[in-house]
């Protein structure tokens, strides 16, 4: 008996048509809309704020991404020692940062100097030591970097340990075998596999820090919103800079896509 | 003497279960012994804490007449630093259930690495070696395959090449044929078979009573975490002392 397919509601051609007519029609609207002012677009586009507010976006992205990388290596370390003390400082740090808005734990940091108006280092006890005051010490920057590296370690730190528990405890008892030492064996063996696991994640992470960089905006802390809406405060064209500040997150997302992609590629 | 091994007075728990409830063991040079048993009667145990990757509660095992995982000092014996434990075990190669071929290397590379790290033997010397291993277990052809794109009886038959690598004395077999399909058991047990003939020193959990009968030399019946019969293999196969152990045999032939 001859096989008939099934029919299928509307044709493949005709839906796909309709939604090209649809996203043509929207993208039209928007582009020849008199309120988008193209002009303004094209001269603020590369302007000196606006390259600079791209600088600190990047620099705060790739030093959250570093730092947070440390804090979550050291985390991961403490959660995988088996000592119940710092097992249990593991899970107050997750559950802490995680747990908390970024965009709150931001305007905390940046509003430290209520809660110790001097911060330093010293010997208690003694006036050995170095204090400064916090209000002075505690710039923008300061606080954005201190936020941003915080709330990333929390999520550095489970992708770390997800890496690591991604490798067979099969593995370890084999190196071992050929006569390595437990350290031999997680640099040679359990390090290189781990790696694997967790790079692509981080790939990941990267978009999102750069993207949660705007964030710092409510603080000030100077980078591409910030300098957008520096800007648009002055001269009302909130669109405008906005779509500026959209088409620099696009270009930068984009080359940490087209980078993660060969990155992952070279690993297989 | 090299390819001597002994256990005495091995002790096991976990959680307040025992597992291994004294046992005491001593094989020759180019012996091959077979252990078998119910599951969980502690013969995985036992294996892993001859290779100390299970730290005994009590009792010594020694191989070529060296302790493994402790050292003589000052009239005691004295836990051996990592370093130590390592250079110990150097003299005993392990085949494991799941193969644990390094599974981010090539099928050389597995063979390679211990020769080249461990030993720190010339790279180009230790490659040439480890082709000839590679082709001893018939896989000379699949030297450049990760250990995904090989067979189970093809990994094991790399995993056997990489424990040889090393020059054991001893080599330990935990139930190398048990995760393979019943088509590829043959091959494995075929290296096995080759091994024992040019004289290793074998230690070999199976339920692979064939292989037993032909290959083994002395039998180890295990339960409860006791050796509840030992002797030549073809007598304890064919007519065991013991009522648990023929009960188990007529279970499984």
């Amino acid at each position: 008996m001859a096989i008939a397919p099934r029919r299928r509601l509307g044709s493949r051609w005709g839906l796909g048509a309709l939604l090209l007519a649809l996203t043509a029609w929207l993208c039209w609207t928007v582009v020849t809309s008199p309120n988008l002012e193209w002009e303004v677009i094209g001269s603020y586009l590369f302007a000196e704020p606006v390259l600079s507010g791209v600088g600190v976006t990047l620099l705060l992205t790739v030093a959250t991404l570093v730092l947070g990388l440390l804090i979550g290596m050291l985390l991961a370390l403490m959660r995988q020692s088996g000592n119940p003390v710092l097992s249990a400082a593991y899970a107050a740090y997750i559950w802490f940062f995680r747990g908390t808005p970024l965009l709150v734990q931001l305007v905390f940091w940046f509003n430290l100097a209520l809660l110790f108006p001097r911060i330093g280092i010293g010997i208690p006890g003694t006036s050995l030591g170095w204090y400064g005051e916090a209000n002075n010490l505690i710039t923008p920057f300061v606080a954005a970097l201190f936020g941003l590296a915080l709330h990333e370690g929390a999520y550095m730190a489970e992708i770390i340990r997800g890496g690591f528990l991604a490798v067979p405890r099969g593995q370890v008892d084999a190196a071992l075998m050929i006569g390595m030492t437990p350290g031999q064996a997680a640099r040679r063996i359990v390090v290189p596999q781990a790696v694997r696991v967790i790079l692509p994640a981080l790939g990941n992470q990267f978009i999102l820090i750069l993207k949660g960089t705007s964030m710092v905006s409510v603080i000030g802390g100077g980078d591409l919103l910030t300098r957008a809406q520096q800007i648009y405060g002055q001269n009302y064209q909130v669109i405008a800079l906005l779509v500026v500040a959209s088409l620099w997150y696009l270009a930068l997302v984009s080359l940490a896509s087209i980078g993660q992609h060969y990155l992952e590629r070279s690993l297989r | 003497m090299k390819g001597a091994l002994s256990v005495r007075g091995l002790h096991k728990s976990y959680g307040g279960t025992p597992v291994l409830r004294g046992v005491d063991l001593d094989v020759a040079p180019g012996e091959v012994v077979c252990f078998l048993g119910p599951s969980g009667g502690g013969k995985s145990t036992l294996l892993r804490c001859v290779a100390h990757l299970e730290q005994p509660d009590a009792g010594l095992v020694a191989v070529d007449d060296e302790v493994v995982g402790y050292e003589p000092r000052a009239g005691r014996l004295v836990e051996s630093s990592p370093k130590r434990l390592a250079m110990t075990r150097r003299r005993m190669g392990m085949v494991f259930q799941q193969f644990n071929l390094f599974a981010h290397l090539t099928a050389l590379e597995n063979v390679m690495l211990g020769p080249v790290t461990v030993l720190r033997r010339d790279r180009e010397a230790v490659r040439e070696r480890s082709m000839e291993l590679l082709g001893r277990v018939g896989l000379a052809a699949h030297a450049g395959k990760r250990p995904a794109q090989l067979s189970g009886g093809q990994q094991q038959r790399v995993a056997i090449a990489r424990a040889l690598a090393m020059d054991p004395s001893v080599l330990l077999f935990d139930e190398p044929t048990s995760a393979l399909d019943p088509e590829l058991v043959g091959e494995v047990l075929g290296v096995m078979r080759d091994l024992a003939g040019q004289g290793m020193t074998m230690l070999v959990v199976t339920h692979e009573v064939g292989f037993a009968v032909e290959v083994g030399d002395t039998v180890v019946f295990l339960d409860g975490g006791v050796i509840e019969e030992q002797g030549p293999a073809k007598q304890v196969l064919r007519s065991p002392a013991s009522e648990r152990t023929a009960a188990f045999l007529a279970h499984v032939l």
